[in-house]
């Protein structure tokens, strides 16, 4: 029976990221469980505010929260790092601190209360809870042979310890394991904890440039085929700053990074056109082909509609 | 507890409180380590050190406003997770951000950014920037 669980998508899931939350939906439909978008959702706020008399931050992480209870649902589930994290943190305060929630419900009054009894998942810790490693690997159709995949992090995932989603933040596995399940071969970097250089892409790109290089040339130089991220900005840093980091040093190869979403799906069996490719800025076509993973029909079988 | 009094000016101490009261109250067991300033990845583009801007508020120095530490700090929480003391320096850049931000001195101002760069920025950096770092 499918299951069914509550689902943020986020502001960027809709525009820049669109196939992070296409591959998603189509990735969980694989393992039954049946993402159900929020029917009203808000911006999560990016980012947990800091300030420590400042609980505006808070409201729109809450709101989303109110709303995932109004739909009947006590899980919430996210594809986006930082929707994750932020959502995360701002439930965990709900929960531990009595005076900051009693003033937010005050402030929101024509909403139900809420104590914090929402639990907030990412996508990834929700997948391997409930279908486990070797459940997915069990659902692989089209083995990514051969194919080497730099893992990358970045912050929200894993820091603070309260929200990690890997039991060692400081040399996480999680996402090394899901690429070993989908049956290529992880690589990792000295690199895959370290921030991409986030919102500073906006006034100091580069700042984030300086960092792409860094962390593709380092992945570059073991060999990596793709990087592979959760989040749109990391996302966006890594591909499209690609650009200006090859202004810093002509040297550089291209190196694709897609979603962890996408890549499941490509093994998952999921029609490679549907995954949304052609408008990454490094096409990563070139290098699957390279490894004979697209379009071979003995692997990947032709989906029956019924 | 008794502390060592690193400074006595009135207006040194209520720079120094207004961090504290933001940020939380251990910023004053640094012992100057440098475990953040090592960790940090953009410490070689910082006016100050993570670990020279703890120093100054204790002193409460309030020429840390003028650097540009917290505005290129990008909340990556690598020294908070790291920090031996458990001071969230994260939270101490952020209280520096918004002591700047609530004097209307803002980072970045939308009307300079160009239309390429306002179509080419996904939502997510744009919103979490405007956060940051505009009043």
């Amino acid at each position: 029976m499918t299951e069914k669980i509550a689902y943020y998508p986020g502001c960027t899931a809709k525009s820049y990221a669109k196939y992070m939350d296409l591959t998603a939906r189509e990735v969980m439909k694989k393992f039954d469980i049946e993402l159900v978008e929020l029917t009203r959702w808000t911006c999560c706020g990016t980012f947990f505010g800091l300030a420590e008399d400042n609980l505006t931050s808070q409201l729109a992480p809450m709101r989303n929260m109110i709303r995932t209870r109004e739909d009947g649902f006590t899980d919430l589930t996210t594809t986006c790092s930082m929707c994750y994290n932020t959502l995360k943190r701002a439930n965990i305060l709900i929960q531990n601190d009595e005076e900051k929630a009693s003033r937010l419900n005050a402030f929101m009054y024509e909403e139900e209360d809420y104590e914090g009894d929402v639990r907030v998942w990412h996508l990834l810790e929700l997948l391997l809870e409930k279908v486990d490693i070797a459940g997915i690997a069990k659902k692989i159709v089209n083995p990514l042979k051969g194919l080497k995949v730099a893992p990358y992090y970045g912050c929200t995932l894993l820091r603070p310890k309260e929200v990690t989603i890997d039991k060692n933040p400081e040399k996480p596995t999680i996402l090394s394991d899901l690429i070993f399940a989908l049956g290529a071969e992880a690589v990792e970097t000295p690199y895959m904890t370290e921030c991409c250089g986030s919102y500073l892409t906006v006034k100091d790109k580069h700042l984030v440039a300086d960092r792409t290089n860094r962390i593709i040339g380092s992945a570059a130089r073991r060999e990596a085929d793709l990087l592979v991220v959760s989040c749109p900005l990391c996302q966006f840093n890594l591909d499209r700053r690609q650009k200006e980091a090859r202004e810093l040093n002509s040297a550089l190869p291209e190196i694709p990074v897609v979603y962890f979403t996408q890549l499941m799906a490509l093994a998952l069996g999921v029609d490679v056109k549907e995954l949304g490719f052609h408008e990454h800025y490094v096409d990563p076509t070139p290098v699957l082909r390279k490894r004979k993973l697209l379009g071979t029909p003995m692997k990947v079988p032709v989906k029956v509609k019924k | 507890m008794s502390m060592v009094k690193l400074t006595k000016t009135e207006k040194r101490i209520a720079f120094r409180q207004k961090v504290l009261d933001l940020a939380g109250a251990n910023i004053m067991r640094c012992y100057q380590c440098g475990e953040c300033s090592g960790g940090c990845p953009e410490s070689a583009v910082m006016d100050l050190l993570p670990n020279q801007v703890i120093h100054k508020i204790q002193l409460g120095d309030e020429s840390v406003l003028d650097t540009n530490t917290f505005w290129i700090c990008s909340s990556c929480l690598i020294c908070s997770a790291r920090c031996p003391k458990g001071i969230d320096i994260a939270k101490v850049m952020e209280s520096l951000r918004e002591i700047s931000l609530r004097a209307k001195k803002s980072y970045v101002t939308l009307e300079a950014l160009t239309k390429e760069e306002l179509e080419e920025l996904p939502q997510i950096a744009l919103i979490s920037s405007f956060k940051k770092q505009t009043s």
